[in-house]
């Protein structure tokens, strides 16, 4: 367990060429981790770059197509987390997979229980576990159900747990997403004291800050390969983000996307304010506008807050704190319906669970919001409903075998299609887009970017949400960028450009430009 | 992580070749339907005559009216297993009312009046509890609905002290007994109420909110839809037509037992409901193949019983046309 006197210390994980792909789609393409003994590992990227998946290979949770696992200079197979769990890989999962209801003691010896005379030996088993959480200086009742104790505290027992079956290899897959500051400083001690004592950690995490203060190497993937593997402090902040996202930082040349240009004059009067939103730990203070015929693009990392804030402006959560106007009258939405009074509109980012309901045909879904409307006494008025769905499926040219076609038959493209005609059709003034063109097609792609630019021109005011930076970067008139829950930075599309984009995601406020009032 | 979606090319090739599966998950309940009948009309006597066709309409439509609102229920992803509990409070109460031992009423045709609206009034409004339970607690609905099914009963005991309550009152009974151009009443209500349902699952907004919100909550939610009323609504309904079953139960027995009446109820009309073709998780679901279903099971139950063979193996013979309805179901969706 003690590490040489000199030089590094020896590979305890080595993960070459890994590959795996779910009926044909690559999901890893040529992934490849390395991590020493006593090695606090950051392993960053964006949603989908195979950090999972990898992970998962990792703990035999699924099985590899191609590649070599080597742990402890060993080949390494097993095909279950269980399996992997028993050989000294230990994962701890963001939403804590424990036994609320049973007692500490149970929860860190499920599956390794003492036995004595073929019974449970339970006073071995107490001491076994006060044993184990004295060593984070953790003093608490053993015998007491675990969902007694909050976030953090059942956190030190996951990972008590995991040191309990001597693991060499912890595995933290955002570990401080629901915990606050104190109690991420208290998981960082342990952290450190368990790299003391030469267990190695691999820590997935999308604050930045974090793995600065606590990680000693990083890999970087997307779309499914290892792009980068360096020394935390050979690599700066500006320099990893531009690696996740796959951009140099140098500028890129040409048109990425189908915005195309735009007469800005165009753009109206103000129509919408928030200031000082704040809900929980996702959205901590973000203030931004938007005007009639106007594009403002939210750019920033995963966790930033962005889909939390457009969230809290349609009115699906709640703000704790902040003030909204919409066309200068106070506005504050309990629930979706009230935003769709005030004439928004939300394509959602999780089309499958939040947005199509699959068993469905394409007119019933696109009807969905506008129900009301092509209603008389609550009687469906079949003419109306079907003129409206002909007319957008014509507009917008969704492909399918006709409005009685099952929604989850169609293409991921022409759900997304059918989800903005369910909004369209409301004729709303306000439209938010969450990652409108996320998994789908490169033609849809700029089917829809063309679409959104068109709808703008008639005067829509629309938030767009995008991790494609540029998407936000062509598409957008103005950007904010938020970072941590807080806006920190406003662009104008004339003078934004990937650098300092990405410097705000980075960094926070650059000094190139005004923070968001 | 990744979404893994099926090729096109997979998918149409499984279309194009005969789906049994999706053929028997949409017709399979007809076509068991229409094969009891031919065997009885070959192996059973005296089948095809109006008084077997009265025996089996009045047996099953209690049943139909209840999982009609279970229907209701069952689509928007929930269950209501208080139905036969909710059957027997409305079946204490209506006696109570008309027999004037709550208050005298001096018109028999008033107390009675009474009588019906309030008992069917109360069941609903205990359906109400049922939906506020589950749309404003979020506590599933198996075990929201479970306590009305346990203390439904006691209740209903309570309110008659347990005595067995008898009557003859032809201003009431009608409901049971009355034979309007030669059809049972209660066989007339029970095809309003199946009208009734399947228009609204199909035309009206409510319908559509219903099969949203099973379909897909979050995003019902996000459209605007007000889940909580539909809910609210869906569980308000099937106590009013629990409440209505258990009328007719007493009407036909001229007595109402507190420990009887709308007993099992809540699995007769589930199996109902999921024979007829109404997916279990919400979603999709059709009125008319719930009212087939609960004549499948009806059929399937007197051609035994016509036959010699044993209520007692009956019920197995009916627990097993249950299984297999609900795995032909899975089979389609997977």
């Amino acid at each position: 367990m003690t590490r040489p006197p000199d030089g590094p210390s020896p590979l305890l994980l080595d993960m070459r060429d890994i590959q795996k792909r779910f009926a044909g789609i690559p999901a890893l393409v040529d992934a490849s981790l390395s991590v020493r003994s006593g090695e606090v590992h950051a392993l960053i990227g964006q949603n989908g770059a195979g950090k999972s998946t990898l992970i998962k290979v990792l703990t035999g949770y699924h099985r590899k197509d191609a590649g070599q696992v080597l742990f402890e200079g060993k080949p390494f197979e097993v095909h279950s987390p269980h399996q992997a769990q028993v050989n000294g890989i230990s994962t701890i999962y963001q939403e804590i997979n424990l036994v609320p209801l049973r007692s500490v003691t149970e929860n860190i010896c499920l599956g390794r229980e003492k036995r004595r005379y073929g019974l449970l030996d339970w006073n071995a088993m107490h001491a076994e576990a006060e044993r184990l959480l004295s060593r984070f200086s953790i003093g608490i009742d053993v015998r007491r159900p675990l969902g007694e104790f909050n976030t953090a505290t059942q956190q030190m027992v996951a990972i008590a747990r995991a040191i309990g079956f001597s693991a060499r290899l912890v595995i933290m897959d955002e570990p401080t997403s629901s915990l606050d500051e104190r109690e991420v400083g208290a998981l960082f001690s342990v952290i450190r004291q368990l790299k003391a004592e030469g267990v190695s950690l691999i820590f997935v995490s999308h604050k930045l800050d974090e793995l600065y203060e606590v990680c000693d190497q990083v890999t970087i993937m997307r779309d499914g390969r290892t792009v980068r593997s360096a020394a935390m402090e050979e690599i700066g902040k500006l320099e990893l983000v531009a690696a996740m996202l796959g951009r140099d930082v140098a500028a890129v040349e040409g048109h990425a996307t189908a915005f195309g240009e735009r007469d800005r004059s165009r753009i109206g009067h103000m129509m919408f304010s928030a200031r000082g939103l704040r809900a929980g730990q996702a959205v901590r203070d973000v203030s931004f506008n938007l005007r009639r015929g106007e594009i403002a693009g939210f750019a920033g990392l995963l966790g930033a807050g962005r889909t939390e804030t457009a969230r809290l402006v349609f009115g699906a959560d709640r703000a704790n704190a902040g003030e909204m106007t919409m066309e200068g009258a106070a506005y504050n939405p309990q629930s979706p319906a009230d935003g769709i009074v005030a004439g928004m509109g939300f394509c959602t980012e999780d089309r499958k669970s939040e947005g199509i309901v699959p068993e469905m045909t394409v007119a019933e879904n696109l009807t969905l919001a506008l129900l009301p409307k092509i209603s008389r006494n609550g009687v469906l008025d079949e003419q109306r409903q079907r003129e409206v769905v002909e007319r957008f499926i014509r507009e917008l040219g969704i492909k399918c075998s006709g409005p009685h076609q099952k929604v989850r038959e169609l293409s991921g493209g022409n759900q997304q299609k059918v989800l903005l005609a369910r909004w369209l059709a409301m004729n709303p003034k306000l439209l938010i887009l969450d990652e409108p063109t996320r998994g789908i097609d490169v033609g849809a792609k700029g089917e829809i970017q063309r679409l959104i630019r068109g709808l703008a021109d008639q005067g829509l005011g629309v938030l767009m949400i995008s991790s494609e930076l540029e998407e936000i970067i062509e598409g957008a008139d103005r950007i904010f960028v938020l970072r941590d829950g807080v806006s920190v930075t406003e662009l104008q599309a004339a003078d934004a450009n990937e650098e300092k984009v990405l410097t705000a995601m980075a960094h926070g406020a650059s000094a190139s430009s005004e923070a968001a009032a | 992580m990744t979404e893994l979606p099926r090729s096109y090319a997979d998918r149409d090739a499984v279309a194009r070749s005969f789906d049994l599966f999706g053929f028997l998950s949409r017709y399979g309940t007809v076509i068991a339907l229409v094969l009891l009948v031919a065997f009885n009309l070959a192996f059973t006597r005296n089948f095809a005559t109006m008084q077997t066709l009265n025996v089996n309409l009045t047996q099953v439509c209690t049943i139909v009216v209840v999982a009609v609102g279970m229907t209701l229920v069952i689509a928007t992803g929930g269950i209501d297993l208080s139905v036969g509990s909710l059957m027997a409070i409305s079946g204490a109460l209506a006696p109570m009312i008309f027999l004037g031992k709550i208050l005298p009423i001096g018109s028999i045709y008033l107390s009675v009046a009474a009588a019906m609206i309030m008992s069917v009034l109360v069941a609903g409004l205990l359906g109400l509890f049922n939906g506020w339970l589950v749309a404003r607690f979020r506590i599933q609905p198996i075990v929201a609905t479970l306590v009305l099914f346990i203390a439904g009963r006691g209740i209903a005991q309570v309110m008659t002290n347990g005595n067995l309550q008898t009557f003859r009152v032809p201003e009431f009974q009608w409901i049971g007994l009355a034979r309007p151009l030669d059809i049972p009443a209660q066989v007339i209500i029970m095809a309003v109420i199946v009208a009734a349902a399947a228009w609204v699952l199909k035309k009206t907004l409510f319908g559509r909110c219903v099969l949203a919100v099973g379909g897909n909550e979050r995003a019902s939610e996000l459209a605007g839809i007000a889940v909580s009323r539909i809910k609210l609504a869906v569980y308000g309904i099937s106590g009013l037509c629990a409440g209505l079953a258990g009328l007719i139960v007493i009407a036909i027995n001229s007595s109402s037992d507190a420990n009887l009446v709308g007993l099992g109820m809540e699995l007769d009309a589930i199996a109902a409901v999921a024979v007829g073709g109404t997916l279990l998780s919400g979603g999709k679901a059709t009125i008319v193949g719930t009212l087939l279903g609960a004549l499948t099971i009806q059929l399937v139950r007197y051609t035994l019983l016509a036959n010699g063979v044993p209520d007692a193996a009956a019920l197995v013979v009916k627990a097993g046309i249950i299984a297999l309805a609900v795995w032909l179901q899975q089979q389609h969706r997977g």
